[in-house]
């Protein structure tokens, strides 16, 4: 605990206190599928960083990959009846 | 999270319906061409703009990142509509979708070039300010935010990116099932 106080930024005159800091990391790690069995304390924080910009990075490529898929799908379908039921069936 | 029922007012059926609803309008501005790579790409930077698009209008101004996304959709179309005042409104969405990826290639040419470098200068007493720089850079508006903001920011920023994912996936899965 204390080696991870240590690690985190040291600035005299923060608001931001260590335990924020550290319960904002704690609830970040649940978020990020690497990290999210492992306890708290024996993940850093700078692992759970690293961590999320490597998860947000692999996010943004499926959301690329995704709207290339999407966009093959579009050229294929013409009838706007086929969308209209696919709309209606996810709306509902 | 029950993905068969959605509740009108969740982030995810905002989502959904904002998105579709920009969907059918990329559609409906398909040429007879419609199979030609070049429309592909460009139809593909489009639905890739809707989609982050539909995701900050349905956070709408409560985050700083979804604020950050909005103001930087706006900004670009606007200056590229000023520098292309000679066209017609119809054809400068076309000039939009290819100049805006060239810039996006860049950035994120850039953005990958700049953490490697830093990565080599990484000490460990500098603790969390070198990953909190990478992380500034992927949230939307993370340049502004204080480490406290940045964490809070990223922890909602994540959520609403696996949204996007599962319902683009879903939508994807469905017009391949026909």
């Amino acid at each position: 605990m204390s080696s991870r106080r240590s690690r985190s930024r040291q600035s005299g005159a923060s608001r931001i206190t260590d335990d924020q800091i550290i319960d904002l990391v704690s609830k970040l790690q649940q978020l990020i599928p690497e990290l999210r069995g492992r306890r708290p304390d024996k993940v850093s924080a700078s692992k759970v960083l690293q961590e999320t910009c490597n998860y947000i990075r692999s996010l943004h490529r499926e959301v690329d990959g995704l709207s290339d898929r999407l966009s093959q799908l579009l050229a294929s379908t013409d009838t706007d009846s086929d969308q209209a039921a696919i709309i209606r069936s996810l709306l509902m | 999270m029950d993905s068969q029922h959605l509740n009108p007012s969740s982030l995810k059926s905002r989502f959904t319906a904002t998105f579709l609803r920009a969907l059918i309008k990329i559609n409906a501005q398909k040429p007879i061409s419609s199979s030609s790579p070049r429309e592909i790409f460009q139809r593909y930077r489009r639905i890739k703009v809707a989609a982050d698009k539909s995701m900050a209008y349905s956070v709408r101004s409560r985050r700083t990142w979804s604020r950050a996304t909005l103001w930087k959709l706006r900004s670009r179309s606007r200056s590229r509509l000023a520098s292309s005042g000679r066209r017609s409104s119809v054809k400068t969405r076309t000039t939009t979708t290819t100049t805006t990826t060239t810039t996006a290639t860049n950035h994120r040419a850039a953005i990958v070039e700049k953490t490697s470098h830093e990565k080599e200068n990484k000490e460990d007493h500098v603790g969390l300010a070198v990953q909190a720089e990478e992380l500034r850079e992927l949230v939307p508006g993370g340049e502004s935010m204080d480490l406290c903001n940045l964490l809070d920011e990223t922890a909602h920023y994540i959520k609403c990116l696996t949204t996007q994912v599962q319902v683009m996936k879903k939508i994807a899965n469905l017009y391949s099932l026909e």
